[in-house]
């Protein structure tokens, strides 16, 4: 299963301090293991975790994009897939403790300034947990309008929810044919529309 | 993608001040208050009250009024989804709710309840939290399908219960979900389905005719419905299949392992015998083509519902290997069979452990499968799970799994070594079977120069895992080759990073010269012939050829253009930490041998290594730290190894060049080089390590006009000085010469160029150093007991100890004559 989903900035942000991240997005699914009792608490420790996490993968996805040593194309509204098909993959293990209280891995794609991160249970299946990623990245790529200007990442939001709400329901990885796919995007197109 | 326009939304929302909020606050609860449906305003308002409850870490206390509006408007009505969604996502960021009531709202409408779910499931602050919705979720199991639909997500949602608390089940409740698993897996229908949204006006009931679904190639299903037949839509039964598929590896794991199975048979009541068999006979009747796994799937209408989910699970994963073998039509099905076939091998992996019977049933078709997809680097990752199969199982089955490792540790590290994913998990197969690999596959230990080449390409990512995996890799007779390769480790970067060019541009050499020159000539090097022992060399894939090569040297000024490139100095800085991890484990196995051999490679690969930036600097202080551990384990290495270390401390170049490693050799030597660690230590020895010592001193410390300040830090001559010390009050004929030289260090000291370079407090202590040390030597015997080497092997001990003893003995000894002098008479 998977625990989180994030999307943070990869790039130096100038309010925040050198290498940390700016999360734009997270979304944690259900009950975690936490420690504290008083749910104010409880929300910053997690929020806290997610940080920590956000700034782990910055550095993953710049070490690796130093050692690839290619320079990023820049791209426009209309290139998701150009954007999509440089990006950089990476899978980190995270252990207990770092920040989450148990063994967790932690799958990357990082796009231009951005990282989608997907963090699932040890033991989990990759390659479907890859999959799963890499069409959740197309998703928000195209919806949010990610390579423009806009904004559109903080206020619809909602967008994000309600694609993981299909593809990724309480953080159960799914085996979707194409078919089923191509049903779960007709339902998602008609989202927000009235 | 990230702008300045995103950052500054962000402040505002962040910073947003107390009064603004609660107004903003007060405009949407009457937003909310409209009996018509919510329009944009309210939308819009919605989305901007989500990023300000989201924005900062810290929560914000949303007005109780405003809170307990959107938890009954969550749950009571129907509303767009956007609005679900909203609502939903505003609630789990605030402070905590009534889970009860929440809870209770589940009830209310399918479509929201996995919304109101999702609320909840975020709130939960214990495990008694998750019992309404557990309760709820199970109930809509029971529920017959004419009652209403099923909430799609009850199962997700049950799943994300029981990993956060197992226990919540019942046993009761495990055999209901179990026989619900097992209906949807086994029995959804094949025909495609009933609901289709888009039939027109006038399609007839003739157009209605139930169409079967299909395989991936487009074939009719040859057997059950599974997550690879596809349909134009799909029933509620199918959609339940994929999600049973989804997470059944999961429930296996949590409810059928360790021997929370078998055991206790549930006594079935002859209705409940009666109601599974009616089921069987429905669905057996409707499967027009029975495929091998129908005709081979035992009697199973008697076993317990554990017993039979593990059945039917079995057949689902069998029959997914063999659809797997189909050539799907569209790319997103391939890559879905890849995924199934890792599921499947590992759902089958699990039941086998449980129940070993299974075993004989499973592996003819994992052979198969194996034999399939072996010769295709593009299902790499899928062997993995193979090969785990074997390690569990072959023994049992009597299979012979050397050539599926063959695949894993010769060919895959070789040719795929630049894949993040493969790598990932390759290491974290090796981490998962270490004791069994260590010892019982030979290929994994022979097949170390392989395995560090994922290292080598993606040192960040994968070296805290290799710091667990070296250990394992270590053997006597692989020590030094290992040790060799270690500092290797970058040479290896930079060459697969070569022959990864290579590759690419051997179409256009146009792109070959665009890339700089600099790469350009190393991989015209790479293509040399001359050059190709070198090459194949570092990139052989298995030990045995020999611990390093003689042209060293040669390698490393080839590489040398690329040593500054960001993977090679990735790599550089790992290297240190792995050394330790070899040094701290090789003392287990090493003996005297193969202690003096690793000495002997640290001295003459101080000079051999690739010149990268701080590389050296860094290996030299790992050097000195291990070869001081070697010595004192094994002390007597000093005279086996006299020749190369009189070659090493007699060489006044490697002051300058390793200032360190030369300090710490001729510490050793003072330390090391006597009778009471070896008894062959003779007075020639020590005289020939004397003169050489001396001579060196002397090189250094000339007082010439012309003379040069000293480049090398002052704690080099005091070491030497020291060491020659304790040399010469173990050889005492030695003596005079050693004064002469230490009162000429005294004049050296005091000398312009001297006084210039170092600080007064060090020209100082040079000078008291050799004053107390020639003072020490007029008096041979204490001098000897002084300057006498540390107890042999021991943990220090206090009265032995060489500082701490001398003030005892001095005491002890005045008591005695103390004492003496009272025995005596008068």
């Amino acid at each position: 299963m998977v625990c989180c989903f994030l999307i943070h900035t990869v790039c130096s942000v100038n309010a925040l301090s050198a290498g940390s991240s700016r999360v734009l997005y997270s979304r944690v699914f259900g009950p975690e293991d936490n420690p504290e009792t008083d749910p104010e608490r409880r929300r910053l420790l997690q929020k806290e975790r997610l940080l920590h996490l956000a700034r782990r993968v910055r550095t993953a996805v710049g070490l690796c994009h130093d050692a690839a040593g290619s320079a990023c194309v820049e791209c426009v509204l209309g290139e998701e897939a150009v954007a999509l098909g440089e990006a950089e993959f990476g899978v980190l293990r995270l252990s207990a403790g770092e920040p989450f209280p148990v063994e967790r891995t932690v799958l990357w794609l990082g796009v231009q300034n951005l990282a989608f991160s997907l963090v699932c249970d040890v033991h989990e299946n990759l390659l479907l947990a890859e999959g799963t990623l890499r069409n959740l990245a197309r998703h928000c790529m195209e919806e949010l309008r990610l390579l423009g200007p806009g904004s559109e990442i903080l206020l619809k939001s909602d967008r994000i929810d309600a694609l993981l709400h299909r593809y990724l329901p309480h953080g159960q990885l799914l085996f979707l044919n194409h078919r089923f796919t191509h049903l779960l995007d007709k339902e998602l197109s008609a989202y927000g529309s009235k | 993608m990230y702008s300045t326009g995103t950052e500054s939304l962000l402040k505002q929302a962040r910073e947003i001040q107390d009064e603004e909020l609660q107004k903003f606050y007060g405009r949407i609860s009457k937003l909310l208050n409209t009996n018509r449906d919510f329009g944009n305003e309210t939308i819009d308002s919605l989305q901007r009250l989500n990023l300000i409850v989201s924005a900062t870490k810290y929560a914000k206390t949303l007005p109780s009024d405003l809170k307990k509006k959107l938890q009954m408007l969550l749950v009571s009505k129907a509303h767009p989804e956007q609005i679900q969604v909203l609502f939903s996502s505003v609630l789990r960021e605030s402070l905590p709710l009534s889970i009860q009531d929440l809870s209770a709202g589940l009830a209310e409408d399918v479509k929201s309840s996995s919304y109101v779910a999702a609320v909840v499931l975020s709130q939960v602050a214990c495990k008694d939290d998750v019992a309404p919705v557990c309760l709820h979720m199970l109930k809509c199991m029971e529920a017959r399908q004419t009652d209403g639909q099923i909430c799609k997500h009850t199962l997700p949602i049950l799943t994300k219960l029981i990993s956060y608390s197992p226990e919540i089940l019942t046993e009761d409740q495990v055999n209901l979900v179990s026989r619900k698993l097992v209906d949807w897996l086994r029995y959804a229908s094949i025909q495609q389905g009933a609901t289709m949204s888009s039939g027109s006006f006038f399609s007839g009931p003739r157009t209605r005719q139930p169409v079967p679904v299909t395989e991936v190639d487009g074939a009719v299903a040859g057997d059950f419905f599974t997550v690879l037949c596809v349909g134009r839509s799909f029933g509620e039964d199918q959609w339940m299949n994929m999600y049973a598929f989804s997470m059944i590896r999961k429930w296996l794991l949590t409810y059928d392992t360790e021997g929370t199975s078998g055991g206790e048979s549930a006594h079935l009541s002859p209705i409940q015998i009666m109601l599974s068999q009616v089921q069987d006979d429905r669905s057996e009747v409707d499967s027009s083509v029975v495929s091998m796994v129908s005709a081979t799937s035992s009697s199973s209408r008697l076993l317990p519902p554990k017993e039979r989910l593990r059945e039917k699970a079995f057949e689902y994963c069998h029959r997914l290997i063999e659809q797997s073998d189909r050539k799907a039509i569209k790319r997103t099905d391939t890559e879905l069979q890849k995924a199934c076939i890792v599921e499947a091998v590992t759902i089958m992996d699990i039941i086998c452990k449980e129940d070993p019977s299974y075993v004989y049933r499973a592996f003819p078709s994992v052979k198969a499968l194996y034999g399939r997809i072996s010769a295709e680097l593009a299902y790499a990752r899928v062997l993995i799970p193979i090969a785990q199969f074997y390690l569990n199982h072959s023994e049992m089955a009597a299979v012979d799994s050397e050539v599926v490792f063959r695949q894993l540790f010769s060919r895959f590290p070789s040719e795929l070594f630049n894949e993040p994913a493969l790598a990932y998990e390759l290491v974290q197969f090796c981490r998962a079977n270490i004791a069994v690999l260590k010892d019982g596959v030979s290929l994994y230990r022979q097949s170390f120069p392989n395995l560090f080449k994922f290292l080598a390409w993606n040192s960040p990512a994968l070296i805290s895992d290799y710091m667990e995996l070296l250990p394992s890799l270590m053997s006597p007779n692989t020590a030094v080759e290992i040790l060799h390769s270690l500092l290797d480790l970058p040479c290896l970067a930079a060459t697969l990073d070569l022959q990864l060019r290579s590759a690419t541009y051997q179409a256009s050499e146009r792109v070959l010269w665009d890339h700089g020159s600099k790469i350009a000539s190393a991989l015209e090097v790479f293509r040399q012939p001359s050059y190709r022992g070198l090459f194949l060399y570092i990139l052989r894939p298995e030990a045995g050829s020999g611990d390093t090569i003689d042209r060293l040297n040669m390698l490393h000024e080839v590489l040398s253009e690329m040593a500054a490139s960001p993977r090679v100095m990735q790599c550089a800085q790992v290297v240190p930490v792995l050394l330790h991890v070899f040094f701290n484990n090789v003392t287990e196995f090493a003996d005297q041998k193969l202690t003096n051999q690793l000495t002997l490679v640290l001295l003459e690969r101080s000079s051999l290594l690739y010149n990268i930036n701080q590389f050296k600097i860094e290996l030299f202080r790992v050097f000195s730290t291990h070869i001081r551990a070697l010595c004192k384990l094994h002390p007597s290495l000093i005279v086996d190894q006299c020749r190369e270390l009189l070659d090493f401390a007699g060489s006044t170049a490697n002051i300058y060049s390793k200032e360190e490693l030369y300090t710490n050799v001729v510490w050793l030597i003072g330390e090391y080089l006597s009778v009471a660690h070896d008894p062959r230590c003779s007075v020639e020895l020590i005289t020939s390590f004397f003169e050489s010592l001396e001579a060196v001193l002397f090189e250094i410390s000339q007082v010439r006009q012309s003379a040069s300040p000293p480049s090398y830090p002052p704690h080099v001559l005091t070491t030497l000085m020291t060491t020659l010390a304790k040399l010469a009050s173990r050889s005492q004929d030695l003596i005079p010469r050693l004064s002469l030289s230490l009162s000429k260090l005294c004049t050296f000291a005091r000398s312009k160029p001297v006084l210039a370079c170092y600080s007064e407090e060090d020209a100082e202590e040079i000078i008291t150093r050799a004053h107390e040390l020639t003072n020490l030597l007029k008096l041979p015997s204490v001098a000897q007991f002084v300057l006498a080497p540390p107890a042999l092997g021991e943990s220090a001990r206090w009265h032995r100890d060489t500082n701490t003893s001398l003030p005892r003995a001095m005491r002890t000894i005045t008591e005695l004559l103390h004492k003496q002098s009272n025995f005596l008479p008068g």
